[in-house]
């Protein structure tokens, strides 16, 4: 995968697949510290002590479609590559947390990419799920939820077409306004 | 801190109005709902799925044409990702497999404007 936003879905359907109701993305980036910081918690039924050891090995999966699970030890690695780290929590019946701190700075890290795209394809999941995110560059951050956007809009379908098309304005003019003044 | 949002207001203004609008197309096409559901697992992301859904969006924009976009997880199905189901109106649907970019316009031309299913792409139907 060559944009961190694609490791981002890919850990939200994680989530989605874990039963979670509840996705809490929270992205910091500190140019002081070099610092990028990407936190991923959901409310979902958790991982067993036993297989959060094994849960960074390709060759294990709790899927049924396949037997290879690729998607954290992808996102471990592009974290591992840039003098970053990678940490997996859990508790069975609470839900899991995966942090992934990167050299903001280095050469090898992935951009974040396109992050509106990615928060689409969450919002569009076909589980009922909400979405709380959350990106501070150096001081200034954006924060956004499902929460509200579904109290406003009744009973239309968060999927709705022209609910998107508003989405992904709304989205992209946030994103330009935290990236004004610097950042990347 | 500086908290900055959309011009709030009129931001959620637009969201409302957008409501009442949504309201109303839903209304007409009860009977003619179409649905695009598009796999988002490992397998899908990385062969490009999140890029397919977007430019699904972007042509049914274009085209004004209203229907649900829904992402799903791995169907097992790994090897003909990215994968995308047609379903129109209640008919059982049609799973079109390997959609890239490019395939997106001819595939919405062809099975949601022309009603022609491309059986070159088809990966399975019902």
């Amino acid at each position: 995968m060559r944009e961190l936003s694609l490791h981002i879905l890919d850990a939200v359907q994680n989530s989605i697949e874990a039963d979670a109701n509840k996705v809490y993305v929270n992205i910091i980036e500190d140019f002081d510290q070099d610092k990028l910081i990407i936190e991923i918690e959901d409310n979902g039924k958790g991982i067993t002590p036993e297989f959060l050891k094994e849960v960074l090995d390709p060759f294990k999966t709790t899927r049924k479609t396949r037997h290879v699970g690729l998607g954290l030890p992808l996102f471990s690695a592009a974290a591992k590559n840039c003098n970053g780290d990678f940490k997996i929590t859990s508790k069975k019946e609470k839900g899991t947390k995966i942090t992934a701190t990167f050299k903001h700075s280095h050469i090898d890290r992935e951009p974040l990419g396109d992050m509106v795209s990615t928060i689409v394809a969450i919002i569009c999941s076909d589980k009922e799920i909400d979405l709380f995110y959350h990106h501070q560059v150096d001081n200034k951050k954006f924060e956004f939820n499902t929460k509200k956007i579904k109290k406003i809009l009744g009973n239309i379908p968060l999927a709705n077409i022209n609910v998107i098309k508003w989405l992904k304005s709304y989205l992209k003019y946030n994103f330009k306004e935290l990236y004004k003044n610097g950042g990347v | 801190m500086e908290v900055f949002r959309l011009p709030k207001i009129k931001s959620l203004e637009e969201l409302r109005k957008l409501r009442e609008e949504a309201i109303k197309s839903m209304r007409v096409r009860e009977s003619t709902s179409t649905k695009i559901t598009v796999g988002m697992g490992t397998c899908g992301i990385a062969a490009g799925a999140r890029e397919v859904m977007h430019a699904i969006l972007n042509e049914l924009e274009k085209r004004k044409i209203d229907a649900n976009v829904i992402t799903v997880g791995c169907i097992g199905l790994c090897a003909e990702e990215p994968l995308v189901t047609i379903e129109r109106g209640g008919q059982p649907g049609i799973t079109y497999g390997k959609i890239d970019v490019e395939k997106v316009p001819k595939l919405i031309e062809e099975h949601l404007i022309k009603g022609n299913i491309i059986d070159e792409w088809v990966i399975s139907r019902g």
